[in-house]
């Protein structure tokens, strides 16, 4: 009863806000409102990495209002609907419903793998498309869901990404998994601990916390009575910190590792000293090697770096634009097929999806921490592991090249 | 045997913030029957202020143990500050209306606190800054951090204290006469709402101290943190016996207990069908197994409900 209120009151503010500017511009050449939606938490323990995903689409859309594009003849303006799905399915079916109801033209979400998966149901079904510049979790595309798509590559390639770089360098005989129960971190743990048991690394039974653990202590006193020599946790920076600090508190010294929810710089700032010598990987390039053009953006707009996927939410929002210029048209049956077809140059690098709606040669980066910085040091696409410097040095693409418009 | 210490050790650490801030539930409860689920917000604004006060000063060259005392120094007005306005504003207009009035206007004034905090300390997680070099002590072969004998310290003084000022003082005996019949104590002379309005402040000092030290522990403040520790606490409040002091400890004390030890053998008594993660559910099992044989908590007296 309230939701439908909700949902009518939005649309009525929508025909409102669409009726003002008509009556405004009635002499100027007519426009068409064209709404992109754009999920990801906003309060909450990880609402930094949310608002970080956000402005990176808010940057896009407002950079295609500024370039006036030209839409089925009529000068488009984009409106951008951002919503807060609190890191919650239930929460995140609610606002994808809304969005639906305020006939958004596409989406840029969720940020959660645990969001996106059952949200695309309702895009799907209603058919608008969305990019996730983030979830990586692969039951996402694996579905057959029309129109869902990602600018980031699967756990099931960072997985495997990351412990075979634990194996090789850190040479572990028992290596201890953790999880936040989130379809995210289980699923990349999965995988971890898939790859590390097909090298014949042994793996301690898992053990679980959840997206709001702080209080690790207990979980971890219980892993150094079994002295791993490495630790992986699957979860968000926010659970991760805290992991870090009070296993180096305890006297746990064994090698730590992250997937990319726990890789950013925050690390250093909860976990100090201790956070040296992590090891973590992006499901992506990392955000400094974005296109120059963009973290100049950003940098101006914000009056912040990037954190995590910001550039990869950016060219998200991008794809959506491009992909309706090209069809003339904001119809999800028009510029659909389009956007199934695209080879976009984005602040990400070259972009082009398959089948299933993931991004063709994903890339990912594996980092480290030195002195509380995380150092990108290496780069693997398609199975093929760059040193970062040759990475930035042999391409062309990422860090010289510029969104083309 | 030694990782059997080390999880009683943590678990009593977790136990005395929690009892901390439980006794700061059932203060107010005790008195006016109102669970201020606010109260977790207050936690959160102590870190927050300590954390602010930190930063500020951290570049100064004070001794970091005087720069920690400013924070918490800090850090106590204001959240006093803060529970008297608290009470003043949204549960003292409701005194006479129905029991559930004030108790939504404590989850909204919640909801507020969390958003200005959001507000003025940003979204992001903060790192609490560790300025105090942590000193690990080993015995029997488990680990005690400074930062852990501080807080079983300080807590235990603090609850000290507060026995000592509800039941050795004239205002501890305004109090518990308030608890025990209001009007009656109005006829004797004590200002039901002064009383009231100094509960609420004592137990947001209490509060802004637990806040500071959740911080120094976990090594992170955010301002989303006070709902997760409140709600915890409100329950080590009900296992003791919402409205009794010294069932408030006991329940933070043993509920901290029964968290570390369900995390640290949970898998292990259930050949790991159930992880870690089950901490809770555990924790929880205890509270409703006590509360089935005991509904009004461990030390709670059975009182018939007042009007």
């Amino acid at each position: 009863m309230i939701r439908s209120h909700f949902g009518v009151l939005a649309i009525a503010a929508t025909v409102v806000l669409a009726g003002c500017g008509e009556d405004k511009k009635a002499q100027a050449p007519a426009t068409l409102t064209i709404a992109i939606g754009s999920v990801a938490p906003l309060t909450g323990g990880i609402a930094h990495l949310g608002k970080d995903n956000e402005n990176g689409a808010r940057l896009a859309v407002e950079e295609a209002n500024a370039a006036k594009i030209r839409i089925g003849g009529k000068e488009a303006v984009f409106q951008f609907l951002a919503e807060d799905d609190q890191e919650d399915a239930k929460v995140g079916n609610t606002v994808a419903q809304k969005l639906v109801d305020a006939k958004v033209a596409g989406v840029v979400g969720h940020l959660n793998s645990g969001t996106s998966i059952p949200a695309s149901n309702i895009y799907s079904g209603a058919n608008i498309p969305m990019i996730t510049g983030s979830a990586t979790n692969p039951e996402l595309t694996e579905r057959g869901l029309k129109g869902v798509f990602r600018v980031v590559g699967r756990d099931d390639q960072q997985g495997p990404a990351v412990a075979n770089y634990l194996i090789a360098n850190a040479k572990p005989k028992v290596v201890a998994v953790i999880d936040d129960a989130t379809a995210y971190g289980k699923g990349l743990a999965n995988e971890v601990e898939k790859t590390l048991t097909a090298a014949g690394v042994k793996v301690l039974a898992r053990e679980q916390g959840t997206n709001k653990t702080v209080d690790w202590k207990a979980v971890l006193t219980k892993l150094k009575g079994r002295g791993p020599d490495a630790v992986f946790y699957g979860g968000m920076d926010s659970t991760g910190g805290p992991l870090l600090k009070q296993g180096r508190e305890l006297g746990i010294k064994a090698v730590f590792s992250f997937g990319d929810g726990a890789c950013t710089e925050k690390m250093g700032e909860f976990a100090g000293s201790g956070a040296d010598g992590l090891l973590c990987s992006q499901a992506g390039i990392p955000p400094q090697a974005a296109s120059k053009k963009f973290l100049d953006a950003y940098k101006k707009r914000f009056n912040t770096d990037p954190i995590l996927y910001a550039p990869f939410t950016y060219d998200a929002a991008n794809l959506l634009i491009d992909a309706m210029k090209q069809a003339d048209s904001a119809d999800a049956a028009k510029y659909l097929p389009v956007l199934q077809k695209i080879d976009f140059a984005g602040a990400t690098g070259r972009i082009s999806f398959d089948e299933k709606g993931d991004r063709k040669d994903a890339e990912m980066t594996i980092f480290t921490m030195k002195g509380g910085k995380l150092l990108p040091i290496a780069i693997i696409k398609s199975g093929k592991t760059t040193k970062y410097e040759d990475f930035v040095a042999q391409s062309t693409a990422p860090a010289a090249d510029v969104a083309k418009k | 045997m030694d990782i059997f210490i080390q999880q009683v050790i943590n678990g009593l650490t977790l136990g005395a913030v929690y009892a901390m801030v439980a006794l700061g539930y059932t203060m107010v409860y005790g008195i006016i029957q109102l669970i201020n689920f606010a109260h977790g917000e207050v936690v959160m604004i102590g870190a927050m202020v300590a954390f602010s006060v930190i930063g500020a000063l951290a570049p100064s060259g004070l001794p970091p143990l005087a720069i920690v005392l400013i924070a918490a120094g800090c850090a106590i007005p204001v959240c006093m500050l803060l529970g008297y306005v608290m009470e003043r504003v949204a549960y003292r207009p409701l005194r006479g209306a129905p029991r559930l009035a004030p108790l939504i206007t404590a989850i909204g004034v919640s909801i507020i606190l969390q958003h200005l905090a959001m507000m003025i300390w940003s979204r992001n997680p903060l790192a609490f800054p560790q300025i105090i070099k942590v000193e690990s002590y080993h015995f029997a072969g488990a680990t005690i951090s400074s930062v852990q004998i501080a807080i079983l310290a300080i807590s235990l003084a603090m609850m000290a204290g507060l026995a000592a000022l509800v039941y050795r003082t004239r205002l501890g005996t305004a109090m518990r006469a308030t608890a025990h019949n209001p009007q009656v104590a109005g006829l004797m002379g004590i200002d039901a709402n002064r009383i009231i309005a100094l509960t609420f402040v004592i137990g947001a000092a209490l509060a802004a101290v637990a806040g500071v030290m959740v911080a120094s522990y976990y090594g992170i403040a955010h301002y989303a943190m006070g709902s997760q520790l409140g709600l915890k606490a409100f329950c080590a409040a009900v296992l003791g016996g919402i409205g009794n002091i010294p069932g408030a400890m006991l329940g933070g004390v043993l509920l901290g207990v029964v968290e570390a030890l369900g995390a640290g053998y949970i898998g292990d008594l259930t050949g790991n069908m159930f992880g870690s993660n089950y901490q809770d559910v555990f924790a929880f099992i205890v509270l409703i197994a006590v509360l089935v044989f005991r509904p009004s908590g461990l030390l709670g007296e059975r009182v018939g409900d007042r009007a």
